[in-house]
C-alpha cells in the first residue's frame, strides 16, 4: 500500500525528472578521438566545475523544476562526470528530504517555517521572485477582478460569472493541495487567510492547474507566473497585471521568493550548482522560466 | 547427506523470507497504530473522523473523505459489476466458444495496464466529455472517476466470477443441457446460483480494490473536501487525501488525519479480506460433505 501512495505522489505530480549523463571522466584532452565531439572544458559560468564530479540531487517546489532542470541540462551537457537528478513533490516535501539528508537541495517556494529550522541547520538561498497568477480559461471575457472579488469567489458567495462581470456560467473553483507554497501565498496575501469553498477542486500540481484551466471554460484557479502561456489568462488584480515587472516592482502583491536550502553547509558540488543559478548565466535560466532573478547575497 | 544441506538451506531461506514479510506487515500496523495513539488519548479522533475538512478554520476532519470513498468504490462497483457478470455469461455459453475465449484474454490483458494510464486518458477524454455532457462543474467528479474506476475493477471481477463458474461441476451443464435449457436459461437459474459465493467475493474484492485505488480518483474525482450531494460533484477519497496533505507537515493537525486515514483503509481492507476467507474457502456444510464422501 505505502508503495502504491508513493507511486502516485510521484506520478499525479507529473514533476519528477531523472536526468542522466554519461559518466566519463571530465578532464579529457581533445586530442583523444572519441572525446572529440565533447565540450573540452567549461566555459564562463561553468568554471566552477572543471574537476568536480558526483550526484546533485533536487527535489521540492514544483515552480522551481523549470530553472533546476534547465541549469541541470546545461551543467550536464558540460561536465559529463556530474549527474543531476530534480524531482518535485511541493515546499514541505523539499524541506522534509533536506532535513533527512535524502535529497542535496531542498526547494521550496516559502521561507522556513520556525519549526521546519529546529530539527536541523538548514541554510536558505532566495534566488528569485515569484508571482502568483489568479488565472481563468482563455475565452473568459474577465479580464480584471479586485481582491474582495476573488476572494468572494474564492468563498463561494460569488458562484456565477455573471456576477463578475462575465457570462451567465457557474464558476467552477480550483485550488492546490495542502502543500503547496503557491497556494499558501495565494491564500496568504490575496484570500488575506480567508475561506475556500468546499467545493473547490483540488489539484496536486502547477502543472495539473494549468491542464485543468485550460480545459475548462469556466474555471478559476492560480498558477506561478512562471506557469503562465498562451493555454489560460492571467487575470489583472485591482487593475494589476499579474506580470514579472509588476511583481518586481512591487506593485503587483500577490508574491514570493523561491528557495534552495541546504542541509549545514554545501558540499563544494552543490555550492558550484548553487553558485552558478546566482551567475549571469543562471539569471538568464531563472528569466526565461517567468521569474525574476535575486542577486548572491 | 547433501539433500540434508540443501534442505536445511531451504528452510532457512523460506523462514527468512517469511519472517520479513510478516514483519513487515506488522511494522505497517505499528506504525500506523502507534501513530494514532495521541488521536485517541486527546479525543482528538471523533473531531477527525466526524468533521470536516477546512484548515483554514482549523477545523481537520476527514468525514467527507470517508463518505467520499465510499460512494466512489460503491458506484464503481455497481458500474463493473453487472458488466463482469455479462462478459461472464458471454464467456460461459452465450457467445462462440472462440469470441468468448477472445473476451476473456482481452480481460486479462486489461489487468496488466497500470492504473497511471486510465487516469491520464480519463483526464484528456472523459472529464471534457463528462463535463459538455452535463454542463455543470469542472468534469471532475464522482461519475468521471467512478467510471473510469470501473474499468479497472472490471478485470478482477470478472475472472474472479470466471474461476468460480469453471468450478461448476461438467455434470450440472450436461444436465442443463438435457434438460433442454437455452444457454441463457441455464446460466441465470443454474450456473449463477451455483456460483453465489464466487459472486459475493467477487463484490467484496473489487469494493477492496476500488476502495484502494489512489491515483484515478486524484487525477480525475477533483478531490473537493465536500459531501457528495450528486453525481456531478467533486469528491475527496482517503485514498488521494493522504499524498495531497502527506507533503505539508509532518506531525501537525493534517499529519495526523493521514494516520487515520490510513489505519482506516488498512482497517477496511482486513475486515473485507475476511469477508473474502470465508466466501471463498470451503464452507463447513460443504468440508463435511467432502470428508463423508471420503
Amino acid at each position: 500500500m505505502m508503495h502504491r501512495q508513493r507511486l502516485a505522489l510521484a506520478a499525479a505530480l507529473m514533476t519528477a525528472v531523472v536526468l542522466l549523463a554519461a559518466c566519463t571522466e571530465e578532464k579529457e584532452t581533445p586530442a583523444k578521438p572519441k572525446g572529440a565531439k565533447k565540450v573540452a572544458a567549461a566555459p564562463g559560468a561553468l568554471l566552477p566545475f572543471s574537476g568536480l564530479a558526483g550526484t546533485i540531487d533536487i527535489a521540492g517546489g514544483t515552480a522551481h523544476i523549470p530553472v533546476m532542470k534547465d541549469a541541470a541540462e546545461k551543467i550536464m551537457a558540460a561536465c559529463p562526470g556530474i549527474r543531476i537528478t530534480v524531482a518535485g513533490g511541493g515546499s514541505g516535501v523539499g524541506v522534509k528530504k533536506v532535513s533527512e539528508g535524502l535529497v542535496d537541495i531542498g526547494n521550496t517556494g516559502r521561507a522556513l517555517k520556525p519549526q521546519e529550522k529546529e530539527g536541523a541547520d538548514l541554510r536558505s538561498f532566495a534566488f528569485a521572485i515569484d508571482g502568483v497568477a489568479v488565472c481563468v480559461h482563455p475565452n473568459n471575457r474577465v479580464s480584471d477582478l479586485t481582491p474582495e472579488q476573488v476572494q468572494a469567489i474564492f468563498a463561494g458567495t460569488t458562484a456565477n460569472w455573471k456576477d463578475a462581470g462575465g457570462a451567465d456560467a457557474a464558476i467552477t473553483l480550483y485550488t492546490r493541495d495542502e502543500a503547496s507554497g503557491t497556494r499558501e501565498v495565494f491564500w496568504e496575501v490575496l484570500l488575506k487567510k480567508g475561506a475556500i469553498a468546499d467545493k473547490a477542486n483540488v489539484m496536486p500540481s502547477n502543472g495539473a492547474m494549468k491542464t485543468a484551466v485550460a480545459q475548462d471554460p469556466n474555471a478559476i484557479g492560480y498558477v506561478s507566473i512562471g506557469h503562465v502561456d498562451n493555454t489560460i489568462k492571467a487575470l489583472a488584480i485591482g487593475g494589476v497585471a499579474a506580470s514579472q515587472e509588476n511583481a518586481a516592482s512591487g506593485k503587483y502583491t500577490v508574491t514570493r521568493k523561491l528557495y534552495m536550502n541546504t542541509k549545514g553547509e554545501p558540499k563544494p558540488l552543490v555550492k558550484a550548482f548553487i553558485g552558478y543559478v546566482y551567475s549571469d548565466e543562471g539569471a538568464g535560466i531563472v528569466r526565461q522560466a517567468g521569474y525574476l532573478p535575486i542577486p548572491k547575497p | 547427506m547433501r539433500a540434508f544441506v540443501v534442505e536445511r538451506w531451504a528452510r532457512r531461506a523460506l523462514g527468512t523470507a517469511t519472517g520479513v514479510s510478516v514483519v513487515a506487515v506488522l511494522a505497517i500496523v505499528a506504525f500506523l497504530v502507534v501513530g494514532a495513539v495521541p488521536l485517541f488519548a486527546s479525543g482528538e479522533i471523533l473531531s477527525v473522523l466526524f468533521g470536516r475538512w477546512r484548515p483554514y478554520a482549523g477545523q481537520y476532519g476527514i468525514a467527507p473523505m470517508i463518505v467520499g470513498s465510499l460512494c466512489l468504490a460503491a458506484s464503481a462497483l455497481a458500474i463493473a459489476f453487472p458488466a463482469a457478470v455479462g462478459i461472464c455469461a458471454f464467456a460461459h455459453g452465450l457467445a462462440p466458444r472462440r469470441l468468448g475465449r477472445l473476451v476473456l484474454a482481452v480481460v486479462h490483458f486489461m489487468t496488466s495496464i497500470p492504473t497511471v494510464v486510465y487516469g491520464f486518458v480519463s483526464v484528456f477524454l472523459l472529464v471534457p466529455l463528462v463535463r459538455n455532457a452535463f454542463g455543470a462543474g469542472s468534469g471532475m467528479s464522482l461519475l468521471t472517476a467512478a467510471l473510469t474506476l470501473s474499468v479497472l475493477v472490471l478485470p478482477t471481477v470478472t475472472l474472479l466470477i470466471h474461476v468460480r463458474l469453471q468450478q461448476v461441476d461438467p455434470g450440472v451443464r450436461l444436465a442443463c443441457s438435457a434438460l433442454g435449457l437455452t444457454p441463457a436459461q441455464s446460466f441465470l437459474s443454474v450456473l449463477l446460483p451455483a456460483s453465489r459465493r464466487g459472486l459475493a467475493a467477487a463484490a467484496a474484492l473489487g469494493f477492496c480494490r476500488a476502495m484502494g485505488d489512489t491515483l484515478i480518483a486524484l487525477m480525475v474525482a477533483g478531490n473537493a473536501p465536500q459531501f457528495p450531494a450528486s453525481p456531478l460533484d467533486s469528491v475527496r477519497t482517503l485514498t488521494s487525501h493522504i499524498p495531497l496533505v502527506l507533503a505539508s507537515s509532518w506531525g501537525g493537525p493534517e499529519y495526523r488525519t493521514v494516520v487515520a486515514a490510513g489505519l482506516l483503509l488498512l482497517l477496511l481492507a482486513a475486515s473485507l479480506s475476511l469477508v473474502i476467507r470465508r466466501l471463498v474457502g470451503p464452507s463447513r456444510q460443504e468440508a463435511s460433505r467432502a470428508q463423508d464422501a471420503s
